[in-house]
């Protein structure tokens, strides 16, 4: 399939969605305005209430699992090398060495020319490999760049390409040039034959749109140009991960199934450092979104120090006393 | 099986120590009857005796008046109001210290959450007690007029819906403003209010100035209709309301009556939607619809009113109904075998009056007094469930076209306590606001309650207003008053 | 043998930490009354302490102003509760700074525990006071309510050293501002330990900040500094080489609010503050803002 088709499709879709005949920014602009607005301390008290279940025991054993599958082990620095790399991917395949049963996490998170490493690395484990392409973490690149970035991450062997978008340009009111973005990186993100393609996260950083209502209709923009996730943050702006927020993105990924029947992804990332943290968010996920999304196919945590965060309360929960970071690794 | 299946999370009850019998605090002591039998007080969750518990008679009300008379004239009325303030300010402390006790306490007596005892009644009371003691002596800067003083001694009945936070809107305000007190608690949950009389004791509130008695009907009778009570405030139904009316009717005892409701909640096609849903959820599932102000009438715009249903019914599915003491339970236990009767009643009566009735799936304890919460679609304002106050988790909904039509139905009822209102136009909410005829109107929320802001009903939900300045107002005399 | 005493270092309270002056200066403080005697070497806060003191008040500015009043409230009564618990220490050196009785000291230090509570009662009601609904002629509501004017610098009463601090602190902050103080030149003690008291309650650092030191050569950079939103002059009365008016002509320079000392025409006077204040004080540190809108379908 040519790489033109994908952006047409992508194009023709969401003329359908919008019942409009041709996709301008004022069409967009009015689709998204339409979207109902978020009343902010209503969202705040929702999330707030939803943060008081209390998960005990059994329920406690099972979130901390899940969470622990559904990390995307990041390390983003400037600092970043092939050794920090190597030893986060071995981290990211036996995250407990002395406790075996522990869940894998679903991925490793590097910068693009750490790919092939990181692919080398976790071959064979099934721990995917991520990488932030498009400019990250500010987008501030021309497109010619971003999709550069993006083709030298998939040719690398990424298998999933979290991407941010143009905040200048949603801020401005340029929504069709986001979604245009949006849908070339996805097409970018293609692998010819039978090799599968990459699977794209879009990165709103709520930070920067910092209103409930922008959140909602960044969700809604990426999903329209064929997000297969909502991730909140690159981790470098604060706020970056709050559980409004994901809750947000949640009813978003939520009322875009009731729509078209497809489901999208949420992945908040940044900020998330507790189990208790991260299981309140699997609270949101399991009443917000419903329970098909907790799995690590439609719900990720952007995150590093969490995972031994979760190993300790692991620790806990079958010992009964407390643990300390002595007795989890660092990698 | 659910993917994530909540494990139970019950509070410990250990912290809670029942006497198996209560007297009356009378005086500042727990005292025998004078005539008066017992009354047991039990767990609408299990149907579990907690305690056995006195109804006071005539006697018993006599002697409660006659020491809320004397510490009145001895000390109460002697002291500053920065000495009065002081007293109020220890028992908002120690109502702080002792929350969780407190909060269990309630769950256990009254079947509410302990999520909402928690979080809702126990800091709330305190923060009555809170903001009334820094009144006590400022009462000259209230704007309530000249020379504002007290009444003398205060008759309050209250209800079984929030028995400490009820307690605590009465009993603040009237201590404040140099009044001594009566207080019945309501007969089937009387455990927080004998449990406040312990705090009145380690806050060292001179003997008298409240006196707790319980009791049923026959004793709220006799405080109400006292001839040495000064001044009466009742929260309740609205038949006794007007009995009480009837009753002071030609004496110079004032009264503050705070009484039922059937508030409707407006929603216009531009809400925000998913928080207008967790409104209309607030509005009617808190406390299990017993709320006199719950938003038990759905108004939604005509042209949302499918999605609304839709996102409400998928809402609901995943309220837990159960054990009140479960940290994760949203709707706990009806308070008593007759409320449940009466809202079985009501529920019967929608469906034969043809409304179309809903409820989620879910499994409700085998003992104790449960309902489902019931949504009512298909629902005119000539339906009986659309007028009566049902008083329990039951939501009739209802459509409108124009925002005149929304105010007439919100309008169309004898009541006139709250109502709310859900769009994203700022200046729908004020012309909506003057037109209705409700004493509060939330907008983009619902049951919204703080001590600073007045509270109470137009028409018969009851006059006089509790909370802020103006139930200030409700506790003394200015002027010329006699 | 009698033990030998471990004796304090006195220091600023800036941010909510406790610095020496960045001057490295300190001045001898004596007891009043009979029989003069040495009590501490207060640290001597220079212009660049001022400074500090200034920026960590404006840090946290959004916060304080931010808490409900609620919120705020319940933080004052709490100075009430830590100061009971150190009444004695309070009784003795307002007794030492004042040269009164212990009896004098002792009502004087519950005065300034009550005016805690009372201005505490004050957090979530001068605002239905002071503000309200005002009816316009057209179909607009109309509403008119108090806010913070941001950071106040104080002059503490001089002689006065804990009931006079107290009642010109208290006001400002229970609204929602925050104050840089300077406390009593010469009678400086009670004013640390209140900061004391101020670090173990739950008021955030950075919401009062006390300089101790000399007020006239402090003073001028806090009437001058444009970061500054008002001044409290009460402290100018008996404060050396300090005239109010200057101060106040300095102040001018970004209109600060400015609330005068008591007295008449240019001779400054320390008032009594064993009396229940009235709101002037309150007031003078808040600004009204009214709302309108429009109300239609």
């Amino acid at each position: 399939m040519s790489s033109q088709t994908v952006t047409a499709e992508a194009t023709e879709r969401a003329r359908d969605i919008l019942g409009v005949t041709r996709l301008t920014n004022q069409a967009l602009s009015g689709w998204l305005h339409g979207l109902p607005g978020v009343d902010e301390v209503g969202a705040d008290a929702r999330a707030a209430t939803l943060g008081t279940r209390s998960i005990k025991t059994t329920a406690k054993a099972w979130a901390i699992d899940t969470a622990i599958s559904m990390i995307d082990l990041t390390t983003l620095e400037g600092a970043d090398t092939a050794g920090k790399v190597r030893s986060l991917c071995t981290k990211a395949r036996t995250p407990d060495p002395a406790h075996l049963d522990t869940p894998r996490v679903a991925a490793v998170c590097v910068y693009n020319d750490m790919v092939a490493v990181a692919r080398e690395a976790v071959a064979g484990t099934g721990v995917n490999v991520a990488a932030v392409s498009t400019a990250f973490p500010s987008g501030r690149a021309s497109i010619a760049v971003k999709l550069a970035d993006t083709r030298d991450a998939v040719e690398a062997g990424a298998d999933e390409i979290d991407m941010v978008i143009d905040r200048g340009a949603f801020l401005s009111g340029r929504y069709l040039h986001v979604f245009e973005e949006i849908a070339q990186v996805r097409q970018a993100c293609r692998r010819d034959g039978d090799a599968p393609d990459a699977h794209l996260k879009v990165i709103l950083e709520t930070g920067e749109l910092v209103t409930y209502d922008n959140v909602r209709r960044a969700s809604w923009l990426a999903m329209l140009a064929g997000a297969d996730f909502i991730k909140t943050s690159t981790g470098k702006v604060s706020p970056a991960a709050t559980l409004p927020v994901t809750m947000i993105m949640l009813e978003a990924v939520r009322d875009w199934r009731a729509l078209t029947g497809e489901m999208v992804g949420v992945k908040p990332a940044g900020g998330i450092r507790s189990s208790k943290d991260a299981i309140r968010h699997l609270v949101v996920v399991n009443e917000v979104a419903g329970e098909e999304w907790l799995t690590p196919q439609w719900f990720r945590f952007g995150a590093s120090s969490l995972l031994n965060d979760l190993l300790l309360q692991r620790h806990k929960l079958a010992t009964g006393a407390y643990s300390g970071p002595d007795y989890v690794t660092i990698d | 099986m659910p993917t994530f299946e909540y494990a139970p999370a019950p509070e410990s009850r250990s912290v809670v120590d029942l006497a198996s019998s209560y007297g009356l605090f009378i005086d500042g002591e727990f005292r025998d009857s004078d005539g008066g039998s017992v009354f047991k007080s039990i767990s609408p969750a299990t149907e579990e005796v907690l305690a056995e518990v006195t109804e006071a008679s005539a006697a018993d009300v006599d002697r409660a008046v006659a020491a809320a008379r004397r510490a009145y004239e001895r000390t109460w009325s002697r002291l500053s109001g920065t000495d009065r303030g002081k007293y109020l300010f220890r028992i908002a402390r120690i109502l702080q210290e002792r929350s969780r006790e407190f909060a269990v306490l309630e769950s256990l007596d009254n079947g509410k959450p302990i999520r909402e005892s928690r979080d809702v009644d126990v800091p709330m009371a305190a923060a009555w007690f809170f903001y009334h003691a820094g009144w006590a002596d400022k009462l000259e800067f209230a704007s309530l007029g000249e020379n504002p003083r007290p009444h003398g001694v205060v008759g309050q009945v209250i209800p079984w819906n929030f028995p400490l936070l009820m307690l605590a809107w009465k009993i603040a305000p009237a201590l404040a403003t140099g009044n001594t007190v009566v207080l019945k608690p309501a007969e089937t949950t009387p455990l927080t209010a004998l449990l406040f009389a312990e705090v009145c004791q380690q806050a060292e509130l001179p003997p008298g100035v409240v006196n707790i008695v319980t009791g049923a009907g026959a004793t709220g009778q006799a405080i109400v209709e006292h001839g040495g009570v000064d001044k009466v405030a009742f929260t309740g139904s609205t038949a006794v309301g007007k009995q009480i009316a009837r009753s002071i009717a030609g004496t110079r005892t004032k009264a503050t009556l705070e009484l039922g409701g059937k508030a409707a909640n407006i929603v216009f096609d531009d809400a925000p939607v998913d928080q207008a849903v967790e409104g209309i959820v607030n509005g009617i599932f808190f406390n299990q619809g017993h709320v006199c102000c719950a938003g038990s009438r759905l108004l939604v715009q005509e042209s949302v009113a499918e999605e609304v249903e839709e996102r409400l019914k998928r809402r609901l599915a995943t309220l837990r109904v159960g054990d009140p003491l479960d940290k994760n339970t949203d709707v706990g236990a009806i308070n008593s075998r007759a409320q449940l009767d009466r809202i079985t009643e009501l529920v019967e009566v929608g469906e034969a009056e043809g409304a179309t009735r809903w409820s989620p799936e879910c499994e409700l304890p085998a003992n104790g007094f449960w309902f489902r919460p019931t949504v009512f679609t298909g629902v005119s304002q000539t339906h009986r469930i659309a007028q009566e106050e049902i008083f329990g988790p039951v939501l009739s909904v209802l459509t409108f076209r124009t925002p005149q039509e929304a105010v007439a139905k919100a309008n169309n009822t004898p009541y006139g306590l709250s109502a709310g209102i859900w769009t994203d136009k700022g200046s729908r909410i004020l012309w909506m606001a003057d037109q209705l005829r409700a004493g509060v109107v939330w907008a983009n929320t619902f049951n919204k309650f703080d001590p600073t802001s007045p509270f109470g009903g137009y028409k018969e939900s009851g006059y006089g207003r509790e909370g802020g300045r103006h139930g200030l107002g409700a506790y003394v005399r200015t002027g010329a008053d006699g | 043998m009698s033990r030998v005493d471990v004796r304090k270092t006195y220091k600023l309270f800036i941010g909510g930490k406790f610095p020496r002056s960045e001057s490295g200066r300190s001045y001898e403080v004596f007891s009043a009354g009979r029989g003069r005697r040495f009590l501490a070497n207060a640290a001597q806060g220079s212009r660049k302490d001022a400074r500090d003191a200034v920026r960590a008040a404006r840090a946290a500015l959004p916060g304080w102003a931010g808490a409900t009043a609620y919120n705020r409230g319940q933080v004052l009564y709490r100075v009430a509760e830590v100061m009971e618990s150190r009444r004695t220490q309070f009784v003795a050196e307002v007794q030492a700074a004042e040269g009164v009785t212990a009896a004098r000291a002792e009502a004087t230090v519950s005065a300034a525990i009550d005016r805690w509570v009372w201005y505490a009662g004050w957090s979530d009601k001068y605002a239905q006071v002071l503000g309200g609904l005002n009816p316009v002629a057209g179909p607009y509501f109309d509403i008119s309510a108090p806010e913070p004017t941001g950071v106040v610098a104080a002059l503490a009463p001089q002689r006065s050293s804990l009931l006079g601090l107290v009642s010109v602190v208290a006001p400002i902050v229970v609204a929602g501002n925050t104050a840089v103080v300077l406390a009593s030149e010469e009678r400086p003690v009670p004013a640390i330990t209140l900061a004391e008291a101020l670090a173990t309650s739950d008021v955030p650092g950075g919401v009062i900040n006390l300089i101790t030191g000399r007020t006239a050569e402090v003073a001028p950079w806090l009437a001058s500094h444009l970061d500054v939103n008002a001044i409290d002059l009460t402290g100018a009365a008996d404060a050396q080489d300090v005239s109010w008016g200057e101060l106040e002509a300095a102040a001018a320079e970004n209109l600060k609010r400015v609330l005068r000392p008591a007295g008449s025409d240019e001779q400054a006077v320390e008032p009594d503050f064993a009396p229940v204040p009235g709101l002037h004080r309150l007031e003078a540190f808040l600004e009204t803002k009214t709302v309108w809108h429009p109300k239609g379908r």
